[in-house]
């Protein structure tokens, strides 16, 4: 397979970068890790006229954490960046969870987790995270940043709002209200395929009361999906079995599965609703534990 | 010198561009023109005539065109040519000297750690990035590394005696 014929820049600022994908005014695509753009541009599925890299713009592979505890992921940052990672793993557990599980070790040398953002295939990993922690992503355009909100930002399936001539140069994660827990869980049949279904949970506490709850679902829909307002009556409790029921099964309602070769949609339902269940009480031990 | 895809239309176009570019590869600058669509496995295999670098399932799943890019593992068949410009590529090809075999390629031989061969090369190059960062996996730490490579043989549990078989001889080297 190769992909039909497109100019190729590979610009040094992203000012240029912007400049080129305005004078193309929606025909040019940027190009970062490439693990999603290129097998689609190979499968033709997309034949744009011009291919923006940025990997040449110099510092966009950062991930930190402010003083102020918000979380900032430049557009270069790579998945395997966020592996084995200390950071996340202190401030942004989902994120840490998430990370082993994106695709496989050699797609994550290459493939961004802004991109992975931007691409919202309704299977992705990091939309779904993203989304269960409230994050937002920082575009540029020719007239300067803007923010989008997470839930503004993915609009359906493989379509999110940037215009033609913006760039996701970083997503962020607002600062935490308390300490910050989460995981993700992911049902595959095998490294690297399509999830079978994927669960992203990021809850901000004070001591053994939840503050805050995000819960979002990828694979289990035509889009990712938010499943925030069924999270909201974990706050202000303790996390209780009880309570991890409730949610769990709320949760699971909010899923919109279709029967597949990798289940019928009653089962990645229930997996769905185990993985919540599974999560929550995990969350629940630690927070208890650390009170 | 090459350009693209002559081997599948005739060579490009008139009036369609191609860019110049530098890249290292086993250690030695080569430098091609290439159209901007044209796939570095295709570079590899077709325009360079490095033929050890294999095109498997061509869709990123099976990592038999994996190659060592700046020394980090990727998949040759998801990345164009044109992006390799000024870095450092090492294939198959550079493993072995011209009178030794790299210690990779000793462990798959002593180990029996192929069958057809043909998931080999990638399979050698990712375990090279594993034992970069470190020199003594546990072998599941080697099935970890090496779950984005597909051996149709399913021949893991020899491939993964290979390398722990290579770590081995590796630390004795190093010590």
């Amino acid at each position: 397979m190769y992909p039909s014929r497109f100019g190729y820049e590979a610009p040094k600022t992203m000012e240029e970068a912007i400049a080129i994908l305005d004078k193309y005014a929606g025909e040019a695509k940027v190009l970062s890790g490439g693990q999603s753009l290129i097998p689609v541009i190979k499968l033709r599925f997309a034949a744009p006229e011009m291919l923006v890299d940025i990997n040449g713009i110099p510092g966009l592979d950062y991930n930190r954490v402010d003083p102020d505890g918000s979380i900032h992921i430049g557009a270069l940052c790579r998945h395997e960046d966020l592996e084995n990672n200390e950071l996340m793993e202190k401030h942004a557990p989902t994120i840490a969870a998430a990370a082993p599980l994106v695709s496989d070790p050699i797609v994550r040398t290459r493939g961004t987790f802004v991109g992975s953002v931007c691409h919202a295939d309704p299977q992705g990993d990091w939309a779904a995270t993203m989304t269960a922690m409230g994050g937002h992503i920082v575009a540029q355009g020719p007239k300067g940043t803007r923010e989008i909100a997470m839930k503004d930002f993915v609009i359906g399936p493989f379509q999110n709002t940037l215009a033609y001539n913006e760039i996701a140069i970083e997503a962020v994660i607002p600062a935490p209200k308390g300490v910050r827990v989460g995981n993700y869980l992911k049902l595959e049949r095998r490294v690297g395929d399509f999830a079978t279904a994927s669960v992203a949970v990021s809850l901000e506490m004070n001591g053994e009361t939840v503050i805050s709850a995000g819960i979002a679902l990828a694979s289990v829909g035509g889009r990712t999906i938010d499943a925030t307002e069924a999270a909201q009556s974990l706050v202000g409790k303790k996390i209780t079995p009880e309570l991890i029921a409730e949610v769990a099964a709320a949760v699971a309602a909010t899923a919109e599965p279709r029967t597949d070769h990798r289940g019928s949609s009653d089962y990645k339902r229930q997996i769905v609703k185990t993985f919540v269940s599974r999560i929550l009480t995990g969350l629940a031990t630690t927070s208890q534990k650390a009170a | 010198m090459t350009s693209l895809y002559d081997e599948v239309q005739a060579p490009p176009a008139e009036g369609v561009p191609t860019r110049r570019v530098t890249i290292k590869v086993n250690g030695d600058d080569r430098t091609v023109d290439v159209e901007p669509r044209l796939l570095l496995a295709h570079l590899l295999r077709q325009g360079l005539k490095l033929t050890g670098t294999h095109s498997g399932c061509d869709s990123s799943n099976c990592g038999a065109c994996v190659i060592l890019f700046d020394g980090r593992p990727i998949k040759s068949c998801t990345m164009l040519a044109v992006q390799a410009d000024g870095h450092s590529l090492e294939t198959v090809e550079g493993l072995a000297s011209a009178s030794e075999l790299h210690p990779i390629q000793e462990g798959f031989k002593e180990e029996h750690g192929l069958q057809c061969g043909f998931c080999t090369p990638g399979m050698m190059l990712a375990a090279k990035a594993l034992l970069e960062v470190n020199d003594d996996p546990t072998e599941d730490e080697i099935r970890w590394a090496l779950s984005g490579n597909l051996c149709r043989c399913t021949g893991y549990q020899n491939i993964v005696k290979s390398v722990l078989w290579a770590a081995k001889k590796m630390r004795a080297e190093a010590n």
